[in-house]
């Protein structure tokens, strides 16, 4: 049977999956893109065990991580808007000005 | 009327020419204010002096206020008005008055003036603090107040480098006294309080319980302290080298200061505590020997001397050595009067300098000469010109070398009667003082003749260009010369037919201590030895006259021919003993050599270094830890992931 550890599984495979992919891709919008991921494979653990435990605070709470991840896209997208205004590109390795 | 207000008048004077003199300007207004406020004080004393007198007072004890309240020490802002302190607050706010009245014509002109009556108001307070006090922290309030305007008052023309030095000097030596002042008040509180349980600083249970300490010992040691505060404020060896030097100030200040007030402060302070000192007959020696010593050994140099301010700083330092010859053999009243006598007469000799000098300024101004107008080389048959400074400095000069008739007979010989006769004197210790008396004679006549006659040894452009001086300078004079003449009739003892007054008005403050102690003269004596001590004396200062009339009025080459003949000791007096000269190497330049190890060898080595070094210790690391900002955001993300896991992993693997 499909049980709880699946569920946990698939999570954190997603987990690990976004946090490669915030770690190694030079896009900023591929990198918004695997933060998604990491919050929605927070959201997947979440759901998974309000189901198993009964419990409805999971749910609730992944209404509040999905209103944050929106606002947080909206934010990050316009943030590179500027970053692309400044310097006609979105590769991330192109943002070193605060180096020592 | 309130006690309070004495020292109250200064305080407000000093305040408003303090503030806002300089705004004012207006020198008659400056001056009116200063004089004013000193003035008020002296009618206020006036009228206490008059209760004291006719016996409606004794003694008048008034708190103002608490001060400190710690444990065991409970000090007040309070008052003491006694016999003693009545003489002092009469002697100190007159003759303050009068030099505030000749200072608004001697200073005119001056930059400084506002501030010139600031100090001069400032001192006053203090001074009235000093003996007005009725503990020991509100004496040492005015004893360091007097201190510092001293300080203020010497370098008052500071941009003079030897103003200045002489400042400093007078400030540093003053303060070694004081060590030694403060170090007698803890002793005292401290012997008294764990000793007997009595914690106090207050004069009237000192003198009440005082006797619990016993003779010898403690009280010994207590006395002496307080002894070398007296020897640091009233210029007595070893610590008198600062009052000739303290002639750089302007000459009111010499005359108020360092002549009448608060050279006299040490003496104050040993008649207010005569209870103590009385208990330690070996003070009391140590104070008398000091005493006449310093009086002989001053009264050599200023044999040699010829700037006419050094004269009579030297005659002042010798003159505070009778008053204390007078304390240490227990003739506190004799002490007392002869600081009065002596307040007249050597406060109407310096004015009387500083008459000539102005004089001497001017016309030396006229003849465009760059003489010294203080060197008495260049004077000479001045009394001519002025006759009014003439007439007041030789009343004064007869009343300094003890001539009868005038007050300084009466004082001297009181001392010289009581250093001979005493239970506590000593015949060898009459003798010194003898002998100082006649240099003291030859030396003020020296001066007078070498000023005031014989021929005119000012450059020949500026004969016949000495001014008299306008009357807020000899008005003061002629005042000061009255009393040097008629103040010694309070005194005049019994051997001569006389009450001694002033002897029957100190009684309440110095008999209790005296009758304890067996201090007085020796009864045994016949009158027949005091009036030939008497006559001892006069004939002494007659000689004296008499050689200073041969060596500078009759044969003026004596002098030059008696130098060259005794060249070496010619030197060792006017250098002044070397004794500066042995302090700078004994103490000065060893002082100098540790401030300046303290300089650079700690506080720019060490305490720099530790300061500086921390900083440069924050470069370092910050030098080394920058190289963590790489300016790439995956690194900083890498790094973030990186912490999560640790610590996951150590909540899982705990």
């Amino acid at each position: 049977m499909v049980s709880i550890h699946h569920y946990l599984v698939v999570s954190a495979i997603l987990f690990s999956l976004g946090t490669f992919g915030v770690l190694t891709r030079r896009n900023a919008i591929v990198i918004f893109m695997c933060i998604e991921l990491m919050l929605n494979a927070v959201n997947l653990s979440f759901i998974a065990l309000s189901s198993y435990l009964g419990n409805m605070d999971g749910q609730v709470f992944v209404f509040f991580v999905m209103t944050v991840a929106a606002a947080e896209a909206a934010v990050g997208l316009a943030l590179m808007i500027a970053f692309f205004r400044n310097k006609e590109s979105i590769d991330v390795e192109d943002f070193n000005l605060l180096k020592w | 009327m309130k006690l309070w207000l004495i020292p109250f008048f200064p305080l407000v004077g000093f305040l408003i020419n303090g503030l806002f003199g300089k705004k004012i300007k207006n020198e008659k207004i400056i001056g009116t204010i200063g004089t004013l406020a000193i003035f008020l004080s002296f009618l206020v004393s006036c009228t206490y002096f008059a209760k004291l007198v006719s016996g409606d007072i004794v003694v008048l004890e008034e708190v103002v206020a608490r001060w400190m309240d710690v444990g065991a020490l409970k000090v007040s802002w309070g008052f003491l008005l006694d016999p003693l302190s009545g003489i002092m607050i009469m002697v100190v706010t007159g003759i303050a008055s009068l030099i505030h009245l000749y200072s608004i014509g001697y200073m005119h002109g001056e930059e400084g003036f506002f501030r010139f009556f600031a100090y001069l108001n400032l001192f006053c307070f203090s001074m009235l603090m000093l003996v007005l006090g009725n503990n020991a922290m509100v004496m040492f309030i005015g004893w360091e107040g007097v201190g510092l305007c001293s300080y203020l008052l010497i370098g008052y023309y500071f941009e003079k480098k030897s103003a200045g030095d002489a400042a400093k000097k007078a400030f540093v030596v003053n303060r070694v006294g004081d060590f030694g002042f403060l170090l007698g008040i803890f002793t005292l509180f401290w012997t008294m309080g764990t000793e007997h349980g009595i914690w106090t600083l207050n004069f009237t249970e000192i003198a009440a319980n005082g006797h619990l300490l016993g003779t010898g010992g403690v009280v010994t040691v207590v006395t002496l302290c307080f002894f070398l505060g007296a020897t640091g404020k009233s210029a007595q060896i070893p610590l008198y080298t600062w009052l000739p030097d303290a002639m750089e100030g302007p000459t009111p200040v010499s005359a108020l200061i360092h002549a009448a007030t608060m050279v006299t402060a040490g003496v104050y302070m040993i008649g207010r505590m005569n209870g103590l000192f009385a208990q330690s007959p070996d003070t009391m020696m140590v104070v008398a020997v000091v005493g006449a010593a310093t009086a002989i050994f001053a009264a050599s140099i200023g044999l040699a001397q010829n700037d006419i301010k050094r004269v009579l700083a030297y005659s002042t330092v010798s003159q505070l050595g009778y008053m204390f010859l007078a304390m240490g053999v227990g003739a506190w009243t004799a002490g007392i009067f002869h600081l009065m006598t002596h307040a007249f007469f050597k406060a109407c000799l310096f004015l009387g300098s500083g008459s000539v000098i102005h004089g001497m300024h001017h016309a030396l101004h006229h003849a465009h000469s760059h003489d010294d107008p203080q060197d008495m080389r260049n004077m000479g048959g001045l009394g001519k010109y002025m006759p009014i400074t003439k007439w007041t400095f030789l009343i004064s000069t007869l009343a300094i070398a003890g001539i009868p008739g005038l007050a300084g007979f009466f004082s001297k010989d009181e001392i010289l009667w009581w250093a001979f006769s005493s239970t506590r004197g000593n015949q060898i210790l009459w003798f010194i003082g003898a002998c100082a008396a006649g240099m003291t004679a030859f030396y003020m006549f020296r001066c007078v003749f070498m000023t005031f006659y014989g021929e005119e040894r000012i450059t020949p452009k500026a004969k016949g260009h000495v001014p008299e001086s306008p009357l807020v300078i000899t008005l003061p004079l002629m005042i000061l010369a009255t009393g040097a003449a008629l103040a010694g009739y309070v005194g005049v003892p019994a051997a001569l037919g006389g009450s001694n007054r002033i002897e029957h008005f100190l009684a309440p403050v110095f008999e209790p201590a005296q009758h304890a102690h067996h201090i007085m003269v020796n009864h045994a004596i016949p009158h027949s030895v005091e009036y030939g001590l008497m006559g001892l004396s006069i004939g002494i200062a007659l000689v004296g006259i008499a050689l200073a009339y041969v060596m500078y009025i009759k044969n003026p080459q004596l002098p030059g021919k008696f130098v060259s003949t005794f060249k070496a000791a010619h030197r060792v007096v006017f250098n002044k003993w070397y004794v500066d000269e042995i302090y700078d190497a004994l103490f000065v330049n060893a002082t100098k050599r540790f401030a300046t190890f303290c300089w650079k060898g700690f506080d720019v080595v060490v305490v720099d270094g530790i300061v500086n070094g921390v900083g440069k210790l924050v470069n370092i690391c910050s030098n080394g830890l920058r190289y963590t900002q790489t300016g790439f955001v995956h690194n900083y993300a890498l790094s973030m992931v990186v912490g999560v896991v640790v610590m996951v992993a150590i909540y899982v693997f705990r």
